[in-house]
């Protein structure tokens, strides 16, 4: 196979966030060039780039697209309709109440992600892409996108509005709901890759991961590890609310100090007292530890929490993390899909306790029935919703345990006032997103 | 061939009948949903597990070859 002369990627920041939405494919075209690698020689320059799943997982992308476009070419394959083949889910859905960077990308660079959406369906061999989307205004916008493209893409991409609910993002859920049933997790194993839409194998895959892989198909695997470090290469977009005077979406260096992370959104106010990290599906961080952590998945590990979909909400001294903490499980407790017992009737039970700990008063009692409680919710899902809010509910005792003391007297000054974090009431208020301008930076 | 219990947390409404089929293996939490004490099943409890899996009205509970890849994920 030739190869032609790698074009010269952008140095530096931004990769993937530019400062104002590229608009048509002309505009595109023109900031980033033609696409190069495909197929499998994407797949080895995928694979030698390093980059990982950008959805939450951070599980090696060449190492997917590899394992997907294996099971493809398999002989026996399940012949439907005639045709063969896999299926690729391009996940731009962002259920996470406190994310906006997948509604920031889709709207700034939508021919970027679609690029790699076209990419990945060949390298996997698919035949159909499906670009899912939670907003109706959204897929409106990405299918003008789409319609542009006619004769260009070789794989056909339908964009699909999943109803929103924290677990439809989920990517059992995806497959469920493009097999026609409701948009909530199914039993796994088997797992999409092995068996998914249409009995398929089907790559599911953020719309950030996939925006790199059209990158990396240009500027090759050598620039996109020009950024980060080399234990988490390349950039990622992080969503950064609560306590700092510009809330929004940022393009980050890989492996910088959460420290300078915090410094893009402008700083705080007042003094930090603890960052979630990862998200609702993460866990609090003392404002020491977080200050000097990697903002990588490996460095924010180490420091026992998780970069998730690059969700950081920052708690600012006075207010108080039982409260927000016991706000988050109320609301996840009602994102439950109802169909594994344990996530049903322990969650709610789990809410209430960490009520009674933040407006109530927190007694030993209380505590011992939220570790009985996590417990007996952990690994019993379909999904890792009851895993989420255990380790949520854990880490908020463990940073929080001189709140916890404090609380034995009734609820402080920071439970009674304003929240910091706009966690949707109730289970029919919109998520994704909503608590940022679609576009804000 | 050894064997695995696994419950389709999906498909399991909490009758219970596992775990008084099976208690050596099965009890139920507080909301009557069945807790494995090991997913293993030794070889002289496999006839009583596959009575179990057959006694499920809902068919949520199963009862697998243990498969090396699955235990590597």
């Amino acid at each position: 196979m030739e190869v032609s002369a790698v074009v010269a990627g952008p140095a530096g920041l931004p990769r993937m966030l530019p400062p104002v939405p590229v608009r048509g494919l002309g505009a595109h075209d023109e900031r980033y060039g033609p696409v190069r690698l495909r197929g499998a020689a994407l797949v080895d320059e995928v694979e030698r780039s390093g980059l990982t799943g950008r959805g939450g997982a951070a599980f090696p992308a060449g190492r997917k697209l590899r394992s997907v476009a294996e099971r493809s070419r398999r002989p026996g394959l399940p012949r439907l309709s005639g045709r063969r083949g896999a299926v690729l889910i391009a996940n731009g859905v962002e259920s996470e109440p406190a994310s906006a960077k997948d509604v920031s990308l889709l709207a700034r660079a939508s021919h970027l992600v679609l690029d790699g959406v076209v990419l990945a369906a060949g390298a996997v061999s698919a035949e159909q892409a499906y670009l899912c989307v939670s907003r109706p205004g959204q897929a409106a916008a990405l299918s003008a996108a789409v319609a542009e493209r006619v004769g260009r893409d070789p794989v056909p991409v339908a964009v699909t509005v999943v109803p929103e609910r924290y677990v439809a993002s989920e990517e059992s859920a995806l497959v469920h709901y493009l097999n026609g049933g409701p948009a909530v997790p199914l039993l796994t194993p088997p797992r999409p890759f092995e068996r998914g839409v249409r009995r398929r194998p089907t790559l599911v895959s953020n719309v950030e991961t996939l925006a790199n892989v059209a990158l990396i198909s240009r500027y090759g695997a050598d620039w996109f590890r020009s950024l980060g470090v080399s234990s988490a290469p390349g950039s990622a977009l992080v969503t950064i609310s609560g306590a700092v005077r510009r809330p929004g979406v940022y393009e980050i260096a890989l492996g910088m100090p959460l420290r300078d992370v915090l410094a893009l959104a402008g700083g705080m106010d007042a003094a930090l007292q603890a960052v979630l990290a990862g998200g609702y599906f993460g866990s609090w961080l003392p404002a020491g530890t977080a200050l000097n952590a990697a903002a990588s998945a490996a460095g924010l590990r180490a420091a026992g929490a998780s970069l998730g979909a690059g969700v950081l909400l920052v708690l600012p001294a006075g207010g108080c993390g039982l409260a927000e903490t016991a706000r988050v499980v109320r609301y996840l407790a009602g994102q439950s899909a109802g169909q594994c017992g344990p996530c049903l009737n322990g969650l709610p039970e789990i809410a209430a306790v960490m009520e009674q700990a933040a407006f109530g008063d927190a007694t030993g009692r209380v505590l011992r029935a939220v570790h009985n409680l996590s417990g007996l919710v952990e690994g019993r899902g379909a999904c890792h919703l009851p895993d989420g809010v255990a380790r949520l509910v854990a880490s908020a005792l463990r940073v929080f345990a001189d709140d916890v003391r404090r609380h034995q007297r009734g609820p402080c000054p920071g439970a009674r006032g304003r929240p910091v974090f706009s966690v949707p009431s109730g289970a029919d208020a919109p998520p994704a997103g909503s608590v940022f301008a679609a576009d804000r930076r | 061939m050894s064997k695995q219990l696994r419950v389709n947390p999906i498909l399991c409404e909490a009758h219970g009948v596992c775990a008084e089929l099976l208690p050596e293996l099965i009890r139920l939490d507080p909301w009557g949903y069945p807790i494995l004490a090991s997913a293993q099943v030794p070889a002289d409890l496999e006839p009583l597990a596959r009575r179990a899996v057959k006694s499920c009205p809902t068919l949520a509970l199963l009862l697998e070859r243990v498969s090396p890849e699955r235990i590597a994920t």
